[in-house]
């Protein structure tokens, strides 16, 4: 057993709800309202040091009374320890967990990924967007265990929805988050990339060409 | 290596330290080029590259925002490749998901079996066979192998240099001949079992890797000779990407990456499985976390790797490269022919797969990436409840903005190249 386990028992008492063991790793159950503060202090504590966040994930269980865990795995290079965070998060209520982008900025594309597959929202994430399915995806969040394994929509919906995609309206400035960029252009041109007409460039009215 | 090292020593007028290792050349620019131009004002511009673009290492795509030619913003999008792999792996027997994992680091994909196999054995409790511990380490260290060879390659043509690219191709068309004739495959190799391998090693394999591992630190060398200190080649990685350890580590970095920054994590010595600490091979850091310190730390990788094949060679012993437990291992054929109760274990293997207890096991490994940890959680049957990859690319790919923004258009691209990305493990 990792002695990190009960010196954050000391430390928080009852955010920490259970503490197990599987395979050698200690795996610390925490309340998911105070993870940050938690890992904030794990980090930044000199006797635990940890100070290199592995990875960070979530874990839905196929018994679907049971919450969903969003697993953090911390390591302290100096100390060669080990360390599992679970915070499970009540499915009958909002999946929102806070962010730990201030503490590591790492954990930016963890934490989308888990947003992207189990729709789990990290409260004051820099920029939570869907980072492996595209923007407009509408079928919901590809691991949760209620997502059949070949989507939700049929393979005819899927083909009819990709068919009709734009691909275009995908290189648009709006598309691209860049608002300052897009602002700055023409009104026309702007009007034309949000109906993602690229490349077509409207012809001057007839009769009214200029000779330079 | 090191008397070779110190004629050329003598040869070099700069390149070279006492210790051997490769020291700066005064040629880079050292501070991105945003600092010391004045701000012209002017537009900004949006360029998009990819997802189609070779130098973009399979499909990335990239939207960059310029200043002239000074990379301000650059917003990576990924996920053209995703394949929801850890999802299919939830409805496959442990064994049915090693198929899965040759798709991810299709550069490496004896690693990525190697660690499949060893996270479940972790879950199972199961300890492997000498034979088969020794056998896997030389597997993990030839796809390392390949893998670098495969990344100094690619590299060296964004950056400009063709020659090397044939060089070292040519030494990877050798060793994956060898990795051919073990595992049937050049790419989907799907070489362990839970408990063992799919094959012993052929005839005459272990020559043909000795005579591998003599003959292509000869070509190393040759590489050695064209780049470290060739003019071009600093300037064009020298003070590039540059990060600190401590942002290395803040970025959560693995593997070249994070070495190349000065900070000596390597998943080999730190928490070491495969009896790696028995293995006598050191682990290269680098000082300035820029492209060119994550080039020769990658460089000395290699023929570390070298060195660890030729030690595991000297010491393979005989025996049997599979656990011998019916829970996980098929019985052999003539057994399952002539014997009621291997026949018994035979269909309940094939038709249930290998059962795990409950609980969990998350088994780190030093890939060629960065540290590739397979993370499972088990609720007692033949299929994972979870299976999350852990993808060094993926990770270190993320610090990319970070490392480009203010640096050069052209700059971004040896950048991008330094992470060494894999398309595969970082969409999944």
């Amino acid at each position: 057993m990792n002695p990190s386990a009960a010196a954050l028992r000391a430390q928080f008492d009852a955010a920490i709800t259970r503490v197990t063991e599987s395979c050698g790793d200690t795996i610390v159950y925490v309340d998911p309202t105070r993870v940050r503060e938690i890992l904030a202090w794990l980090k930044d504590a000199p006797e635990q040091d940890y100070d290199y966040l592995v990875d960070i994930t979530a874990v839905e269980y196929r018994d679907a009374g049971l919450p969903i865990d969003v697993v953090y795995q911390v390591f302290s290079l100096r100390r060669k320890a080990f360390l599992r965070l679970k915070a499970p998060l009540d499915k009958r209520e909002p999946l929102a967990i806070d962010s730990v982008v201030p503490i590591w900025a790492g954990a930016d594309w963890m934490e989308r990924e888990v947003y992207d597959m189990f729709g789990i929202t990290f409260r004051e994430h820099p920029d939570l967007r869907r980072i492996l399915m595209w923007e407009t995806y509408a079928e919901g969040y590809p691991l949760r265990k209620d997502f059949p394994l070949r989507g939700r929509f049929s393979r005819a919906e899927q083909v009819r929805q990709a068919l009709g995609a734009n691909p275009e309206a995908h290189y648009s400035m709006e598309e691209l988050s860049i608002v300052q960029a897009a602002t700055e252009l023409p009104a026309d041109m702007r009007d034309r990339l949000a109906r993602g007409e690229r490349g077509k460039i409207a012809e001057p009215p007839r009769g009214e060409t200029t000779d330079a | 290596m090191p008397e070779k090292r110190s004629i050329e020593l003598n040869l070099a007028t700069t390149g070279i330290d006492d210790r051997g290792a490769g020291m700066r050349v005064p040629l880079g620019i050292g501070t991105a080029l945003a600092e010391r131009e004045p701000d012209l004002g002017g537009e900004h511009m949006l360029i998009n590259i990819g997802p189609q673009h070779p130098a973009t290492h399979g499909v990335l795509r990239l939207v960059v925002e310029l200043d002239g030619e000074v990379v301000v913003r650059v917003i990576p999008h990924v996920g053209y490749l995703h394949s929801g792999f850890e999802k299919l792996g939830e409805y496959r027997h442990y064994n049915q998901i090693i198929p899965l994992t040759d798709r991810m680091d299709y550069l490496a994909p004896m690693s990525n079996n190697v660690v499949l196999a060893l996270a479940v054995e972790k879950l199972m409790g199961i300890e492997i066979t000498e034979r088969c511990k020794v056998l896997r380490v030389i597997a993990c260290e030839m796809s390392r192998i390949i893998s670098h060879l495969v990344w100094l390659g690619t590299t060296s043509i964004d950056i400009g240099a063709f020659t090397p690219f044939l060089w070292l191709f040519q030494e990877r068309e050798r060793i994956y001949n060898l990795q051919e004739a073990w595992t049937g495959a050049r790419l989907t190799t799907s070489m362990t079992r839970v408990g063992g391998l799919m094959a012993d090693i052929p005839d005459g394999f272990e020559d043909g890797l000795r005579d591998f591992c003599r003959t292509f630190t000869k070509t190393l060398d040759e590489v050695d000779r064209a780049l470290t200190r060739n003019a071009i080649w600093c300037g064009r990685t020298q003070g590039i990407g540059a990060l600190t350890g401590a942002e290395a580590i803040n970025y959560s970095l693995s593997g070249a990456m994070l070495r190349a920054s000065g900070v000596a994590y390597d998943v080999r010595k730190d928490r070491p499985y495969l009896d790696y600490e028995t293995y006598d091979f050191d682990v290269p850091i680098g000082e300035h976390g820029d492209v060119y310190d994550r080039y020769l730390v990658r460089f000395e990788e290699t023929r570390q790797a070298g060195r660890i094949i030729e030690q595991a060679l000297d010491r393979l012993p005989d025996g049997p490269i599979n656990v011998d437990d019916p829970r996980v291992i098929l019985p052999p054929k003539s057994a399952v022919m002539n014997d009621m109760e291997s026949m018994i274990f035979h269909f309940k293997h094939v038709m249930e797969g290998v059962k795990a207890p409950v609980g969990e096991a998350y088994m780190p490994i030093e890939s060629p990436k960065g540290e590739l940890g397979y993370y499972f959680v088990s609720d007692g049957t033949a299929k994972p409840v979870r299976w999350r990859v852990r993808p060094p690319a993926f990770i270190n790919l993320a610090a990319l903005p970070r490392m480009s923004e203010g640096h050069l258009l052209s700059d971004l691209i040896a950048i991008n190249a330094s992470v060494d990305i894999v398309m595969g493990e970082v969409d999944r």
